[in-house]
């Protein structure tokens, strides 16, 4: 009984952190529709600056209190630099470009962290007078803990009273329902959506600040805190402070409860529990559609056709590719393979959320069971290349029919957590599964065929396979499916009131981009001859964003821009110091100066060459 | 008070408003009339600024206020009353009419929450209900009353008797005629032409986002064709 009241208290200690940070990102996700990436960043500098703050200031309780709340100030701060510098500018981009800029944000954070802090964990004091542990039913537990129990319901109670009781918080819920009445009515929405942000910076820096006599603060913390932040702002509701509250408890306690019946749970269960919760809820517990009002979208310009020019072209770019093994076939050939599995991979996600406006933050869950599905083919199965090639795409087919059917039941910010969800679910699944996948050490010697071994052999194949893929990818998308897709993403009720069963399509829709995913993944696995659970992870996800987002998401030629880009940009600047900071500013200047990506902004050069006029309004 | 001139308002490549002009006098109502989809939304977000037009002019008071953001153009004395009303579902009546509050402003009726609550009686019953629990008619109230909270001289009303009961039409009318009487200028889009002739002192018509006729009702009338061709009657 005791020990089992002793977890519970855990669990609800655990909470409260959990609840500050997701408290913020839903308030910020409320007021300016933005889904911060970055707010694990904020949660890890308040945790530094508490760090320092409180080990520079006297050691007495009152140094220690007053580092917590002036760490969550300073990020509070920095939390308004950010908003004004760079959230200001895009709030009214798609969700794409608003995620992988607050991305470009998180890996600028990273390294500033690291040149200031340096790489090693520090650990920090322990509370004063709260450093020892009392007995209760005879198991010991710290009295931190249960000051952490206290302070969140505080903090619960503090927000609602700013919210129901002060000007401040009636405007900034107007503003969560319509944007433009709230402007329209004589607010300054600039100024409203800063201090917003700077809530919720604020609460995600105390929320790191107060962690420090807790666990050591380290570089990590940003991306392992994010994902369960995330997961607990859609349980909640997104948007809701209350469910952010009650999901953050749901969580710790079921986390605290769930690690003694089966260990490895941890990694899976919030992302389970929100899956369960998104299906039953689809907007969360407290959560309720997000008002029709948002900002005004500019139509997307129809996809055109490539016109016999273009074909040649593009023939004549697969013919000079094919040459080169010919000038080399060492190094340039491994990174010309990088280029064109990550093209197929990355105009599978164009094809789901370009064509298809479906948007997943976690398509790499597909390339990662391709990739998965080829390796355990050859080394489980004893399947021959070619037939293990085959395989990984179906099952990466069938892995996307299988949440796709879920995830075509929601749409926008929630089908895009939906997909993260499901990511992670598989991620944690080939982490923990060891015996199977191998875990952390993946699974190696997944080499081709004998007459594929060579490394121009190889790059052929990968050649005819990508190049077959992505021709597919693009006739798909000029067939009547792809009007259908296209239909639906612009307008979702009236391609359904003209009798077309938009979900069937969607979900068909979905399972063939993760079909596309796999194969690329299967090419990956058999070019590095080994795969490893990075394959299905958010990094992974994220880079395919990032490389639909470099292209443009409004050109079908606009990933193959995107990853060639993105895979000679990182094999180039990952050999620098602070390469992560420098790909951030890249990203930045990207969404900021070209939100057209190289593609768009490539026609734009097209267009003014031929003295053409420019189609559709360019924000 | 309010001059509107060659205003060009485009969505994407589609030209929506043709060169519109209208002016409205300092306490004057005046009507903006048309078919659905002639243009009377698209002209009043022009001038609140919800909607960027590509050229022309509006001058308010003096000023020129195209391309001002919405926030301003309202902080300059224009209140905006939607067309889909726009209440705040979550927000109680009194809340709602705290987002609408600005400080009071010279030459203008000063609006309190009592005041107002006296003029609409029934919000004042259900001062702290959610907006969305409203009826239609009880949202139409609410929304004239929170733009009134902002203390306007200009109200632009977008098609208030667009879609509630007999009833509460009587009532609108009622309200724009304190509006008149308290010395604000208004400029109402309607399709209903009996009751814009009830509340309006003339009248602006619009068809394909261009104006046909501007002038008083008696002119209107003068030649029955404009109405017959540019109105569902």
């Amino acid at each position: 009984m005791g020990f089992y009241f002793a977890q519970f208290l855990t669990g609800l200690a655990n909470a409260s952190s959990l609840f500050l940070i997701a408290s913020g990102l839903s308030i910020i996700f409320g007021v300016t529709r933005i889904v911060n990436f970055a707010h694990g960043s904020l949660y890890m500098l308040g945790a530094y600056f508490a760090y320092t703050l409180i080990t520079t200031l006297d050691a007495g309780g009152f140094g220690f209190w007053t580092g917590v709340i002036l760490a969550a100030l300073i990020v509070a701060v920095i939390g308004a630099v950010i908003e004004i510098l760079v959230l200001r500018r895009i709030y009214r981009a798609p969700e794409l470009f608003q995620l992988v800029a607050t991305f470009g944000v998180l890996l600028i954070i990273q390294d500033v962290t690291l040149a200031i802090w340096g790489a090693e964990d520090l650990l920090g004091p322990r509370a004063p007078g709260l450093s020892r542990a009392v007995r209760i039913f005879g198991e010991p537990i710290p009295e931190y803990d249960i000051a952490l129990i206290i302070i969140g319901p505080v903090v619960l109670g503090l927000i609602w009273l700013l919210f129901s009781r002060t000007r401040w918080g009636v405007l900034v819920r107007a503003a969560t329902q319509d944007r433009e009445m709230v402007g329209a009515l004589g607010v300054n929405q600039r100024w409203l959506f800063t201090s917003a942000f700077m809530v919720g910076a604020f609460l995600a820096g105390l929320g790191g600040a107060l962690q420090v006599p807790r666990e050591s603060v380290s570089l990590l913390m940003d991306l392992s805190i994010i994902g369960e932040a995330f997961v607990v702002v859609v349980i909640g509701g997104m948007g809701s402070v209350t469910g952010a509250f009650v999901a953050a408890v749901i969580i710790s306690v079921l986390n605290a409860f769930g690690v003694l019946v089966f260990p490895q749970i941890s990694l899976v269960l919030p992302f389970l529990v929100m899956a369960v919760v998104l299906i039953v809820r689809p907007y969360g517990l407290f959560g309720t559609a997000a008002s029709a009002h948002g900002p005004p979208t500019v139509p997307e310009a129809p996809m055109k056709p490539m016109s016999i020019a273009g074909i040649a072209v593009v023939a004549a770019a697969v013919a000079l590719v094919a040459l080169l093994p010919r000038l080399d076939d060492g190094f340039i050939l491994v990174l010309m393979i990088d280029v064109l599995i990550a093209m197929l991979f990355a105009a599978s996600l164009h094809f789901l959320m370009g064509v298809g406006g479906m948007v997943s933050f976690g398509h790499a869950a597909y390339f990662g069971l391709g990739a998965y599905a080829a390796a355990l083919a050859v080394k489980a199965l004893g399947l021959p290349m070619l037939a293990a090639m085959a395989f990984g795409p179906l099952v990466a087919a069938l892995g996307a029919m299988i949440f796709g059917w879920f995830c075509v039941r929601l749409s926008g910010v929630y089908l895009a957590m939906l997909t993260l969800a499901a990511a992670q679910i598989l991620w944690g699944v080939t982490f923990q599964w060891q015996s199977v996948t191998g875990g952390d050490d993946g699974i190696l010697g997944v080499w081709p065929a004998r007459w594929a071994s060579s490394k121009p052999a190889f790059f052929y194949l990968a050649l005819v396979l990508s190049v077959a893929g992505l021709v597919l990818i693009r006739h798909l998308a000029h067939s009547p499916f792809g009007y259908v897709l296209r239909g639906g993403r612009d307008s979702p009720i009236r391609t359904e009131a003209i009798g077309i069963d938009l979900r069937a399509h969607q979900w068909l829709g979905f399972i063939l981009a993760g079909a596309f995913a796999g194969l690329a993944g299967v090419l990956f696995a058999f070019s590095k001859g080994s795969v490893f659970p990075d394959a299905l992870s958010i990094g992974q996800s994220i880079d395919g964003l990032i490389m639909v987002l470099l292209g443009g998401v409004q050109a079908l030629i606009g990933p193959i821009f995107g990853a060639s880009a993105f895979v000679l940009l990182e094999d180039y600047i990952s050999r620098l110091d602070y390469w992560r900071a420098i790909l951030g500013g890249v990203i930045l200047v990207i969404v900021l100066a070209a939100p057209n990506g190289i593609a768009g902004g490539l026609s734009g050069l097209w267009q003014l060459v031929r003295g053409g006029r420019k189609t559709g309004e360019r924000a | 008070m309010l001059e509107v001139a060659a205003l060009n308002t485009f969505y994407g490549q589609a030209h929506i408003l043709t060169d519109i002009a209208l002016t409205v006098g300092g306490n004057e109502v005046v009507a903006l009339l048309g078919r659905n989809g002639a243009g009377k939304s698209t002209t009043i977000k022009s001038i609140m600024g919800l909607v960027r037009p590509r050229s022309g002019s509006i001058v308010y008071d003096g000023e020129e206020i195209l391309g001002a953001p919405a926030f301003r153009v309202c902080r300059l004395g224009i209140g905006y009353v939607p067309e889909e009303r726009r209440i705040f579902t979550e927000l109680t009546v009194e809340e709602n009419l705290e987002v609408g509050r600005r400080p009071a402003r010279e030459n203008a009726p000063e609006w309190t929450v009592e005041r107002l609550f006296h003029l609409f009686p029934n919000l004042a019953e259900r001062r702290r209900q959610a907006g969305g629990r409203l009826s239609g008619g009880e949202q139409q109230m609410l929304t004239i009353a929170r733009t009134l909270m902002g203390n306007p001289r200009l109200v632009l009303l977008d098609e208030p008797s667009e879609g509630i009961a007999p009833l509460i039409v009587e009532q609108m009318a009622r309200v724009i005629a304190e509006m008149k009487r308290e010395g604000l200028a208004v400029l109402i889009s309607e399709q209903n032409l009996h009751f814009s002739r009830l509340v309006s002192d003339r009248a602006v018509i619009i068809e394909k986002g261009a104006v046909r006729f501007a002038g008083t009702f008696a002119d209107l009338d003068a030649d029955p064709e404009i109405a017959k061709t540019t109105l569902a009657i």
